[in-house]
């Protein structure tokens, strides 16, 4: 489904992404730890090609095509779909309307807006005037009405509360599981891991991609010892455990 | 006819269908004027002062005098509409003032009375026929709102890159009255330079300015809203949203403060698509009392890319993109029109925006 081989990405001056290369198979839901700067969100916002991040080196490919030159509404339509972390607020433009842009069948937006608990904010205006944990749902919200083939999720619980975490991590977990859909997430609570069926998991630190396991084995050892031990580690360590 | 087409897109419904009245001029000459409900007046400002001679005492000028600024009197042709005392209307009001000889100087004179708890909404669609060149539009507006009335004017206007105009307007609001003055000029035009002036007389009257200004290469706007807020707890709000794709845009807004206790506050937007667009925003406010609540906000950029890339990583093709994030831009939600005003001119705004 995507596969990044060997990606530098620079921004301005900056190289930040180094050397990278992961693959997400199809129905694969793969978890990106790391902390504060590690590149976690540059990944993202580069696989979807989001502008201000030049890919120095190597490819990303999704479903066998190279798409590092494609324009963002390209790629989207191809299937992928993102959650961005820090959404751009859109005035006079209201939720419904981009709804209904991205899909027509109103009973299903009607249904998925329920779900999400977002039925009365959706004549307001995008991602103004809703709180944090309400900019998400709605965020997950758009993204699932787009129908993607691989879900790009930055951060998708941070700011939201525990109830509503469930309501999104429900949500989620069954149109991953309906649509055979892919996943690439970046999570610092971990929460969302109580959801979903995630089975591969990777650290990112300082650009690089430094172990690679299961989620929830990465997220005890970060809980337990923080990211140093991961910053000492040799690539794979984990994984050969 | 191909000069119905031009008055149909400012919203001038040639059937009538859902309109209170109607008033047309093209040049110099009222074409017809009529009225479908009773209590509300349209008649030609000729025909107006025939009947009712004392119009010319209590009215005619009147706004002009109470800011003591000069007006045109070289006038020919303009509406007259009243709205007997408590009367509301079913439906809008509809008025176009036409252009269509070359080289032609059109001078309107219009009077728009609201009687006590009397309501209107008048649209007014000021354009031009194809084979006019290089005219003027002057028209002189004045508008009286008395006790408990409602005005709700917009204007429309849609010239072409040799046109000239000047509105002048006046609107006297009497106690608890509300005028609301909405503005949308979406079509090339050479210059036009207005400075509409509300004056708030009665107590707790109120007014509302909104403007929808875009501007083409080679175009120059002069375009502001001004509220003297004279009596006790008065209050205005004045809202415009320039887009230039290449011409000058002069926002001006001005709230004077002649009375304590008073509220006002002023939103200046601009959004620059083309490097060649000028806007400079002019927001003013005025006062010698300190139990005053004035305030501005004025924000001048382009759109911004993060915006675009958000909306195309939904899948919407970038250009939509940005014709998506101008139609937000100019929401004329803000103008609180009747429904079918309001999809209207955002028939025409999508239009604009699409095409570009």
């Amino acid at each position: 489904m995507l596969k990044i081989e060997n990606l530098s990405v620079k921004s301005g001056d900056n190289l930040i992404l180094k050397d990278i290369s992961l693959e997400v198979k199809k129905k694969d839901i793969t978890i990106i730890f790391g902390p504060n700067g590690s590149g976690k969100s540059t990944l993202i916002k580069t696989i979807i090609g989001i502008s201000g991040y030049e890919v120095v080196e190597g490819a990303i490919y999704f479903e066998n095509e190279n798409i590092i030159n494609l324009p963002v509404s390209k790629r989207a339509s191809m299937g992928i779909g993102i959650m961005f972390q820090n959404p751009p607020k859109i005035h006079g433009l209201r939720i419904y309307e981009i709804a209904k842009y991205l899909n027509k069948n109103e009973n299903e937006i009607k249904k998925l807006a329920e779900k999400l608990n977002i039925l009365e904010f959706l004549r307001r205006e995008i991602n103004v005037d809703l709180s944090g944990g309400e900019i998400k749902r709605v965020e997950l919200f758009q993204v699932l009405l787009q129908k993607p083939k691989l879900l790009l999720l930055d951060e998708p619980e941070s700011g939201v509360d525990i109830e509503n975490i469930s309501v999104m991590g429900n949500v989620l977990n069954e149109y991953l599981n309906e649509n055979e859909c892919s996943a690439l997430i970046i999570t610092h609570t971990g929460y969302i891991l109580d959801y979903i069926n995630a089975k591969n998991g990777c650290v990112l630190i300082d650009g690089k991609i430094r172990c690679k396991s299961e989620p929830f084995k990465i997220f005890e050892m970060i809980k337990k010892s923080g990211y140093k031990i991961c910053e000492k580690c040799e690539d794979g360590r984990i994984e050969r455990n | 006819m191909e000069e119905l087409k031009e008055i149909e897109k400012v919203g001038f419904k040639v059937d009538e269908k859902e309109r209170t009245g109607s008033f047309i001029q093209k040049d110099n000459e009222v074409i017809s004027f009529k009225s479908f409900q009773e209590g509300v007046e349209v008649l030609s400002i000729d025909k107006a002062i025939e009947k009712y001679p004392e119009i010319k005492k209590n009215y005619y000028g009147k706004g002009f005098e109470e800011i003591n600024k000069d007006y045109e009197e070289d006038t020919e042709g303009g509406y007259f509409i009243r709205v007997k005392k408590g009367v509301k209307t079913l439906f809008p009001v509809q008025a176009c003032l036409f252009l269509k000889s070359k080289k032609f100087r059109q001078k309107v004179h219009n009077i728009v009375i609201v009687e006590e708890d009397a309501e209107l909404y008048l649209i007014t669609g000021c354009t031009s026929a194809k084979e006019t060149e290089n005219s003027y539009h002057i028209g002189i507006s004045e508008f009286f709102i008395h006790k408990n009335g409602f005005l709700n004017f917009t204007m429309i206007h849609s010239w072409k890159e040799d046109i000239e105009v000047e509105p002048k307007s006046i609107a006297i609001v009497d106690e608890n009255g509300i005028f609301i003055s909405n503005y949308i000029s979406l079509k090339p035009v050479k210059k036009i330079v207005m400075y509409p002036t509300s004056v708030l007389k009665g107590k707790n009257s109120r007014a509302r300015f909104n403007s929808i200004i875009i501007s083409y290469p080679d175009s120059y706007q002069d375009i502001g809203s001004r509220c003297i807020l004279l009596n006790q707890n008065t209050s205005t709000e004045i809202i415009s949203r320039a887009i230039s794709y290449g011409g000058k845009v002069i926002a001006r807004g001005h709230i004077k403060a002649d009375s304590p206790n008073v509220k006002g506050h002023l939103e200046c937007k601009g959004l620059i698509i083309s490097e060649n667009g000028t806007i400079h925003a002019i927001p003013e406010l005025e006062t010698n009392y300190r139990d005053v609540e004035l305030s501005h906000e004025a924000a001048i950029g382009k759109i911004k890319k993060e915006e675009i890339e958000y909306l195309a990583s939904r899948g919407i093709l970038e250009e939509e993109a940005q014709s998506l994030i101008i139609r937000g831009f100019m929401n004329v939600e803000i103008l609180g029109l009747p429904e079918i005003i309001e999809n209207e001119i955002k028939k025409s705004i999508y239009s604009v925006s699409s095409g570009i």
